[in-house]
C-alpha cells in the first residue's frame, strides 16, 4: 500500500542547525527507504510565508496570500512511501525527524484511474519488501 | 466418526456449534479471507451449508474444521460469481484458492492465534478506545449491536455506524491482522485490558435482559483473560484475570434458584467458589508487589477482600474505602467514587454514604446510572426517609433494563407502600 506521511510542526520550533541536521537526518530516511523499495517521493515544504491559496468559486479564481488555514503547526513537508501495512507505515512515520517536535499524519493513498506511472514505479524499483516488523524496530534503535 | 441424527437433533447440534464456535471460525476466516465483511457473509454460508448438508451427512468429527473449510470455498465462489462484474474479485478468488489452507483441523494453538490477532486488530490504537470496544465486542465475543449500546449507554444506531466506520478504517488504512511484536505488547495490552473488562462486566451485571448474569460472556472474559496472561506475563494482565475470577466465584450465591437478585449482605458465602478465590488470590500475590500494578489488580485486591470476609459485618471497610481511594487517583471515574460512596456507608454509616452520592449526582455524571439511584435510595430507606428513597427507587426502575433489578426494585417499592 501506499501511505502520505504528511509532517506537521511549528515551523519556528527549529534552529538554523537543528533545520539542517533535520535535513540530513531525512534524506539519509528517503535513501535507506529507497534501497528497500519503500521511496515514492518526498520533500520539505518552502515556509507558509511563501503560500498562496487558491480557490475557485462560480468559475473564478480567488487567489489568497497564506495558507489554507492558520494554524499552530503547518505542514512542512511529506513523505510518499510503500509499506505492507499500517503498522510498517507508522514504524516508518516514527523516524521521521518532524516527529519529534510535531506530528506525522499517516494517510493511505487512494489509487485512481487514470493517473500516469510514478517515477519509482517506471524505474522497476517497486520490489517486495525485504524486511520484516521486527528488523525495521531494530534499527531504530 | 460422524454423527446421525434427527433434523431437530442436527439443529441444535448446529445451535450449540454455532455458539461455541461461531467466533472462532470468524476469526480464522478474517485471516483466511483478508476482509471483516467477506469473514461475516462466509460464516453465514458456512452454517447455512451446515445446516442444509449435515442432516444427511452427518455431523463431521471437527465441525469447526468443516466450517472454515465450507466458509472458505463459499467466499471464493462467491468472489468468482462477481468477477464477471468486477475483475479484480476474479483476481482475488484465484490468490486465495491457491493460497494457504485452513489450518490442519486439531490445530488448536493456531485457532487462539487467530483469536488474538483478531482481539489485537479490533485494539489498534489507529482506533478511537470507543470503537476498539465496540468492534471487539461485536467480532471477537459475537454480542449484537443492541447489547454493546446498552454496555455503553448509547444508541444503537450510533454504535452500528461506529462499527461500520472502525471496519472500514481497518480496510482503507491497513491495519494489520497480526499480533504485535514483543517490543509493542505492553503498549498495545492496555486497550486489550480494558475490553476484557467492559465484556467481563456485561456478563456480571447483564445490561438488560431476563437474567441477572450472563455466564456465557463473563466465562468468554476470563477465557480471553486467560489467554492474555499465558501470552504476556505483565502484572496487569494478571490484576485483571484474578478480578474477573473473584467476582465470579460469587455467581451461585449471587441469585435464587429462580433468577431473583440476592445482594452482598444477604448472599450465602458458603457458596462462594472456593477453588476460583483461591485461584485469583494466586494471581493476585503475583501482580500486586509489581511497580507497574495497576487499577484492575486494586480492583482485584477490594474483591479478595470480600471474599476474606465470613460476613458483612466482619468485612474490612475500612481496607475498602482505602483501597478504592488508591483506585480514583489511580483511575479517577464517577462510578468508583460511587462504590467508595457505599463502601464509606457500610463503615460510617447511611448518612455519611449518601452525602457522597448525592455529591456525585449533583454533578450529573451518574444522573442516567440506575445502581447511583438504588444505591441512594437504599441508603434513604435505612435512614428512614421513606419518600426520598421511594422517589429514588422509582427513578432507577425508569433506568434499569434487566428483568431481575427491575423485580427488586419493584419489590422494594412494594415494602415501603407497606410502610
Amino acid at each position: 500500500m501506499k501511505y502520505m506521511l504528511l509532517v506537521y510542526a511549528d515551523e519556528n520550533a527549529w534552529t538554523e542547525t537543528e533545520r539542517e541536521a533535520c535535513y540530513q537526518e531525512s534524506a539519509a530516511l528517503t535513501r535507506e527507504l529507497h534501497s528497500r523499495g519503500q521511496y515514492i517521493a518526498a520533500n520539505p515544504l518552502q515556509s507558509i510565508s511563501t503560500a498562496t491559496s487558491v480557490r475557485v468559486r462560480s468559475g473564478k479564481p480567488l487567489v489568497t496570500d497564506g495558507p489554507f488555514a492558520e494554524t499552530r503547526e503547518q505542514l512542512g513537508g511529506y513523505f510518499l512511501v510503500e509499506a505492507k501495512d499500517l503498522n510498517e507505515a507508522i514504524a516508518i512515520a516514527g523516524r521521521i525527524p518532524g516527529a519529534r517536535k510535531g506530528t506525522v499524519e499517516v494517510r493511505p493513498v487512494l489509487d485512481i484511474p487514470g493517473l500516469p506511472p510514478q517515477a519509482s514505479q517506471t524505474l522497476g524499483v517497486m520490489v517486495d519488501v525485504p524486511c520484516t516488523m521486527e528488523e525495521m524496530v531494530d534499527q531504530k534503535l | 466418526m460422524a454423527m446421525y441424527g434427527t433434523l431437530e437433533q442436527v439443529r441444535s447440534a448446529v445451535g450449540q456449534i454455532y455458539q461455541a464456535e461461531s467466533r472462532r471460525v470468524f476469526a480464522t476466516l478474517v485471516r483466511l479471507l483478508g476482509d471483516f465483511d467477506l469473514a461475516e457473509e462466509a460464516l453465514h454460508d458456512a452454517f447455512a451449508a451446515a445446516m442444509k448438508q449435515w442432516p444427511d451427512q452427518g455431523v463431521p468429527a471437527n465441525p469447526r474444521a468443516w466450517l472454515v473449510s465450507a466458509g472458505r470455498f463459499k467466499a471464493i465462489d462467491a468472489m468468482r460469481r462477481r468477477a464477471r462484474f468486477d475483475a479484480s474479485l476474479g483476481r482475488l478468488a484465484e490468490r486465495l484458492n491457491d493460497g494457504q489452507r485452513p489450518t490442519p483441523d486439531s490445530d488448536e494453538d493456531a485457532v487462539e492465534d487467530d483469536r488474538l490477532r483478531l482481539i489485537f486488530t479490533c485494539c489498534h490504537p489507529a482506533l478511537s478506545m470507543e470503537a476498539q470496544t465496540a468492534l471487539t465486542l461485536r467480532e471477537v465475543c459475537g454480542l449484537t449491536t443492541e447489547e454493546i449500546a446498552s454496555a455503553f449507554l448509547t444508541s444503537p444506531a450510533t454504535l452500528a455506524q461506529r462499527i461500520v466506520r472502525a471496519k472500514a478504517k481497518i480496510r482503507d488504512a491497513g491495519i494489520p491482522y497480526q499480533v504485535p511484536a514483543r517490543d509493542d505488547l505492553p503498549d498495545r495490552l492496555d486497550a486489550v485490558l480494558r475490553v476484557i473488562y467492559l465484556v467481563f462486566n456485561e456478563g456480571y451485571a447483564a445490561s438488560s435482559g431476563a437474567t441477572l448474569t450472563r455466564a456465557d460472556l463473563s466465562a468468554e472474559a476470563i477465557r480471553l483473560g486467560r489467554l492474555l496472561t499465558v501470552l504476556l506475563p505483565e502484572p496487569e494482565a494478571w490484576g485483571l484475570l484474578a478480578l474477573m475470577l473473584l467476582h465470579e466465584s460469587r455467581r451461585p450465591a449471587r441469585s435464587t434458584p429462580d433468577g431473583e437478585l440476592i445482594l452482598l449482605d444477604d448472599q450465602d458465602r458458603s457458596l462462594w467458589d472456593r477453588s476460583l478465590i483461591a485461584e485469583g488470590q494466586v494471581l493476585l500475590q503475583r501482580a500486586l508487589p509489581a511497580p507497574t500494578v495497576g487499577p484492575y489488580a486494586i480492583q482485584a485486591a477490594i474483591a479478595a477482600v470480600h471474599a476474606d470476609s465470613p460476613s458483612s459485618d466482619a468485612t474490612d471497610w475500612n481496607q475498602i474505602v482505602a483501597l478504592y481511594g488508591v483506585l480514583l487517583r489511580m483511575a479517577p471515574s464517577p462510578v468508583i467514587e460511587l462504590n467508595r460512596a457505599v463502601a464509606v456507608a457500610m463503615r460510617d454509616g447511611p448518612e455519611s454514604g449518601l452525602e457522597l452520592i448525592d455529591d456525585v449526582l449533583a454533578r450529573g455524571d451518574l444522573a442516567d446510572y440506575h445502581l447511583a439511584h438504588s444505591a441512594k435510595a437504599e441508603f434513604c430507606r435505612r435512614l428512614g426517609r421513606i419518600q426520598a428513597a421511594r422517589e429514588a427507587y422509582e427513578r432507577a426502575l425508569i433506568l434499569a433494563r434487566q428483568g431481575p433489578e427491575r423485580r427488586f426494585l419493584k419489590r422494594r417499592l412494594a415494602e415501603l407502600a407497606a410502610k
